[in-house]
């Protein structure tokens, strides 16, 4: 809060006004502000309200005019799902999910990137190209992986059929810990390209002299990359990390539509709509959304302890 | 906290660096080449395979050919003549293009206050706006498909508009607030000077000048609102307002004995050419719009 008022007394600061102007200003910012906070307020925040209220109400619209105080301290939606192996299947399968796919599109995207960056030929097509998994819809990312694991005319086992590999009449998408490959495999396919745009971006703004150095000084092509490139790509690659983790802890679209949750896919978030839409117990299903949200939000803190700084860099006070 | 000078090295020069480049690699090793080459059937295989699919029907759809035998636009025909499909892509356009408008809108007022007028609180502003990125949809989705449910909005294309937007917001004040700022403060307080009131300095000067920003963010934000799934299936039940990615979802062939695999993967291609052709015409505005944020942070 102390950051906000830095501006006014920089001395590069705009040209000095009356105390009437400031104030017209500061009040035209909140009037500029306003919609877009009072939308974030109604359609964010207090629905997040709204849920913990509901999470504590034992309310299903299979039992008509049943709304009532959930038991005991009001908390036995909660406990519900913390006794319930289900849910406990939908967490371990989301962290599984989340911590598989972040790392091998982390790696996949930056061999990607590298690939990309020493491409001098190609480079155009190639960025563009990479953008078309990333455009693709999840909906028909996971209705194409579908359709390439489908065990009998599907892409996968054609081939195992053709190199003559075990496995080649493998049900993928029915069988255990196979439906969740399949799930990572698509979900690394669709946002590795996306983290090698990144990643790329970030390769882009090092300068060759550093590397130049480091050749006469007789490094090896790992160290060069170890010690020079990796370093320098650590902010870029960081933001990344954060927003594929929230995300592949979200995920829904993907299980919805390759198993609906079966075969170990389960996640926190398909498990939560499964509860509140199609079985209609609206209390538990958001008992399960308020413990994703949880999850989710511990996440992000612990990530914010790491590059919390950088939000600052958008605002002024960032850059005085 | 190490981090928070990193930004600094983001702003590139790329012309520079090119030739740089161009100078450096006249030989391209082969084995760049064969990288190429495996990035792109990584990337185009997987589309082209669904391409093949959503070619084939009857007795081809149980061969596993590479090329489609008797290729057909028969299950695109089909495709159009389902009211489900034909609707979900009704009101896909319908919602994200109102939420794309509405976004700017609201969002490059946001944007414009925050990158440059005095205002209390900026860092917690911007604090709160980004941290609804964070929030799992399904808590937003399970409390409004009740309150949804209570005032009527449930199963309405305005019920899928209101929460999108708010979701978009942070994305589009995001990205505006780093490209109003790159805009010379000169021009906006010559025009101040002038005796122009920041409003008008905001509409006349800043918003012109900072149509790139502009169409990036909006670019970005109808994307993400055609790609909305959650929301879309939670909060809709009938082809009077689901979109089509949820429509599809809940496909089921126009028979009962037709295999519906080909018209889904035609239903798939169908709705994925929009973005394609977006990502093909503004493959840089995008990019710059994706890195703004990531490299700058």
């Amino acid at each position: 809060m102390e950051a906000a008022t830095a501006p006014v007394t920089r001395p590069q600061g705009r040209r000095r006004k009356s105390v009437s102007a400031d104030k017209a200003e500061r009040r035209l910012a909140l009037y500029m502000v306003s919609p877009s906070m009072i939308l974030i307020a109604l359609v964010a925040i207090y629905p997040i309200g709204y849920a913990i209220w509901l999470s504590l109400h034992e309310y299903s619209v299979r039992v008509p005019g049943l709304s009532r105080w959930a038991g005991p301290l009001g908390l036995r939606n909660y406990s519900t799902a913390l006794q319930s192996s289900d849910f406990w299947d939908a967490f371990k399968t989301t962290f599984i999910f989340t911590g598989a796919s972040v790392v091998l599109e982390l790696v996949v995207g930056v061999a990607m990137a590298l690939a990309m960056h020493s491409a001098f030929k190609g480079r155009g097509v190639l960025r563009t190209v990479v953008l078309v998994p990333w455009a693709v819809l999840t909906v028909v990312t996971a209705i194409m992986w579908r359709t390439i694991f489908e065990p009998d005319l599907g892409f996968a086992n054609t081939v195992l059929r053709a190199l003559g590999l075990p496995g080649a009449h493998t049900v993928w998408l029915g069988s255990e810990p196979q439906a969740l490959l399949v799930m990572i495999f698509a979900d690394v396919w669709k946002t590795a390209p996306f983290m090698a745009l990144l990643v790329l971006a970030g390769l882009q703004v090092i300068p060759d002299d550093i590397y130049e150095a480091a050749k006469v000084d007789g490094s090896t092509a790992w160290q060069r990359f170890t010690k020079i490139t990796l370093p320098l790509l650590k902010p870029a690659i960081l933001v990344a990390l954060i927003f594929r983790t929230l995300d592949a802890l979200r995920i829904f679209d993907l299980p919805f539509v390759l198993t609906k949750g079966a075969f170990g896919t389960n996640t926190l978030s398909l498990y939560s709509y499964q509860t509140f839409q199609q079985n209609r117990i609206i209390g538990l299903g958001a008992a399960i959304a308020i413990l994703t949200f949880i999850v989710v939000m511990f996440v992000s803190f612990i990530y914010i302890r790491f590059v919390g700084g950088n939000i600052r860099g958008l605002t002024d006070e960032g850059k005085a | 906290m190490s981090t928070a000078q990193a930004p600094a090295v983001a702003v590139s020069e790329p012309r520079v660096r090119e030739r740089k480049r161009k100078r450096r690699r006249q030989g391209q090793s082969p084995w760049i080449w064969v990288a190429v080459v495996a990035i792109m059937i990584f990337c185009l295989f997987p589309f082209y395979w669904l391409i093949n699919v959503s070619l084939k029907t009857g007795a081809d759809l149980s061969s596993s050919s590479l090329v489609p035998p008797h290729p057909t636009l028969k299950n695109y025909k089909s495709i159009f003549q389902n009211d489900d499909f034909t609707n979900g892509l009704k009101n896909s356009a319908i919602v994200a293009f109102s939420v794309t408008i509405l976004a700017l809108a609201v969002g490059s007022f946001a944007a414009y206050a925050l990158a440059r007028l005095k205002l209390r609180g900026k860092f917690i502003i911007l604090g709160i706006v980004l941290s609804v990125t964070t929030f799992p949809q399904i808590a937003i989705a399970a409390p409004l498909f009740k309150l949804w449910t209570d005032i009527n909005l449930y199963n309405t294309r305005i019920g899928l508009i209101i929460p999108y937007l708010t979701f978009a917001l942070p994305l589009a004040i995001y990205i505006l607030v780093s490209f109003f700022r790159e805009i010379p403060k000169d021009l906006e307080e010559a025009a101040l000077v002038d005796g122009a009131t920041h409003f008008q300095a905001f509409r006349k000067v800043v918003v012109p000048l900072a149509a790139p920003g502009l169409a990036t963010a909006g670019i970005l934000t109808f994307i993400a609102a055609w790609n909305e799934f959650l929301l879309a299936t939670t909060l809709t039940s009938s082809k009077a307002a689901r979109t089509v990615p949820a429509a599809i979802a809940f496909f089921t062939g126009s028979t009962e004995f037709e295999q519906p695999l080909g018209t889904i993967c035609a239903a798939s291609v169908t709705i994925s050419i929009p973005l394609i052709i977006l990502v093909l015409l503004f493959q840089k505005r995008i990019v710059a719009g994706l890195t703004a944020g990531a490299v700058k942070g």
